[in-house]
């Protein structure tokens, strides 16, 4: 496979030019791994009460055993997968020779309730993200956490951290209480925009509504099959709802979502824009133009069909800008970027191996 | 499209009020906005819809959410079917930067006035659309409104433009 492990081709045969990951992630190898980062105070919530660590984390959608979860190939004997950054680096940014790497840690502090310990939990993270893998490899650019619940907190959390040179996005789990254009969230947005700062909405997330818009599913196959319904949701609301008028400076990325609904989903929704333009008039202009200049999309997973299909998909898409490598380390997927590369036309392929990522983190 | 026709006394159209009348093979129309009339083919230029019997409404933009400029001033007719928006005096469409409706020019042909074809402007914030609807002309008369069909102005839709990308599907961008 050859975003994993460059099997049965190099390197340099799939793409001898700079190449951009926007999108590897960290885990959280223990809620222990975080002690240092807590205050005694927390450390002893934790302790005195038997406490592991958030429920509905990354195994909540990622199975711990399941081949999804983590390539084989990538899956250490002793540890959680991509749990320290040697793991990263032996796997990912040494084989790719990444230029850079956007580096993304879910650890589901959008699940906890208290909001005091959401937010320490969040700094927490945060701060073992910049001491444990920022600091420690130039190559990497982190995504910083947010207790996405309490929209004061977020944007505490945002200046706290916002301004450290490592950071270069703010995780917006997919799955949410709420629909991330919504008014309450705008202030959130505007201090992303102040600190530079990519919104980056990615796949996860804990709510207490169903992870579909009706109902809960009986199997993972079907959560993976339908989780871009919450990527098309949180797309729609953050266009609709005016947050690109609110903020024009504001970049949001769309990680690990897909990108194929995308055209047809712009279809509708300018059609949809021409007819009801009167109820959101601050839409000045198609939704599809708004999100050409407002948004990026990873390619990893992707869902690709033939070449010639997916030629037409990436030609719809109107732009040769609107892509960005990803390996989604350590996840595994069937996506093929050879085939990807392939079906794009020669002027998008550096723009989407990294010049588009390049430009869009200001990396 | 020859001739003159008198479509009914300026007292049966009262302002914000309107009538569909059929003339010379044609149904046209007859909006009276802010005391003057103008005239519009009743067929969309978008998929033929009977446009005319839309609803009018007022200019609305927003600079952001939550900000609303109500423009009373302006006077758009929403198609019944896909609800763009037209202006009634010009027939410019507003509503996606490549359509336009096309106005015939009501003028009122009275003693003391002629209603030129005002070519409005007002709804500056927005980008205009591909179409321009079909307008006549409409005049008063000693009281009696007067639908000129010399004067029409036919319908066109511009193609030329930015957004005529690959982006669309065939036809007009992913129309109903």
């Amino acid at each position: 496979m050859t975003t994993a492990l460059l099997a049965g081709t190099t390197r340099d045969e799939l793409w001898p030019d700079p190449v951009i990951d926007c999108d590897v992630h960290a885990n959280v190898p223990s809620l222990e791994a975080l002690f240092p980062y807590l205050s005694r105070h927390w450390v002893a919530w934790c302790t005195e009460r038997g406490w592991h660590g958030p429920v509905g984390g990354v195994n909540l959608a990622y199975p711990p055993g399941s081949d999804r979860s983590c390539r084989p190939e990538w899956r250490p004997a002793d540890r959680p997968p991509a749990s320290e950054l040697g793991l990263l680096q032996q796997h990912v940014l040494d084989p790719w020779r990444v230029e850079r790497a956007i580096l993304t840690c879910y650890y589901a502090v959008d699940a906890l309730r208290h909001p005091d310990w959401a937010a320490a939990l969040a700094r927490a993270v945060n701060d073992w993200l910049v001491a444990e893998w920022l600091d420690r490899d130039p190559r990497l650019a982190g995504t910083l956490v947010v207790p996405a619940r309490d929209p004061a907190a977020m944007i505490e959390e945002i200046h706290r951290v916002g301004d450290h040179p490592g950071f270069v996005q703010v995780l917006l789990p997919v799955r949410h209480a709420a629909l991330w254009g919504q008014r309450q969230f705008h202030p959130v947005f505007q201090a992303m925009t102040e600190h530079g700062l990519v919104a980056g909405l990615h796949f996860g997330g804990v709510t207490t509504d169903a992870p579909s818009s009706t109902g809960y599913s009986s199997y993972y196959v079907e959560e993976y099959a339908a989780e871009w319904q919450s990527f098309t949701a949180q797309v729609t609301s953050l266009v609709s709802e005016g947050v690109f008028q609110v903020c024009p400076e504001l970049r949001v990325s769309v990680l690990e979502g897909g990108f194929t609904w995308l055209p047809v989903w712009g279809w509708r929704m300018d059609k949809e824009w021409k007819g009801l333009r009167r109820e959101v008039p601050w839409l000045d202009r198609r939704p599809l133009e708004i999100i050409r200049e407002h948004m990026r999309f990873s390619v990893a997973p992707a869902d690709l069909g033939t070449r010639e299909q997916t030629a037409t998909v990436l030609e719809w898409l109107g732009s040769d800008d609107m892509l960005m490598f990803a390996t989604d380390y350590p996840h595994g997927y069937d996506d093929d970027i050879a085939q990807l590369l392939a079906a794009a036309p020669p002027a998008m392929r550096p723009r989407l191996m990294a010049d588009t990522a390049r430009d869009w983190y200001r990396l | 499209m020859t001739g003159r026709y008198v479509v009914g006394r300026v007292a049966d159209i009262p302002e914000g009020g309107r009538v569909l009348v059929e003339v010379g093979g044609r149904q046209v129309g007859v909006f009276n906005v802010g005391g003057s009339f103008y005239g519009l083919i009743n067929r969309c230029p978008h998929k033929g819809a009977e446009m005319c019997k839309g609803n009018v409404v007022a200019g609305l933009t927003s600079a952001r959410p939550g900000e609303f400029e109500y423009d009373e001033g302006t006077a758009l007719l929403m198609c019944p079917w896909h609800g763009w928006e037209f202006d009634v005096r010009t027939g410019q469409s507003w509503f996606d930067p490549r359509t336009r409706l096309r106005t015939y020019d009501v003028a009122v042909a009275g003693p003391d006035e002629v209603e030129g074809m005002p070519v409005a402007d007002r709804v500056t914030d927005r980008v205009a659309g591909p179409y321009v609807a079909e307008t006549v002309e409409v005049g008063v008369e000693d009281g009696y409104v007067v639908v000129d069909l010399r004067k029409a102005r036919k319908a066109r839709a511009t193609r030329e433009t930015p957004e005529a990308r690959p982006t669309e599907p065939a036809g007009k961008g992913g129309d109903r």
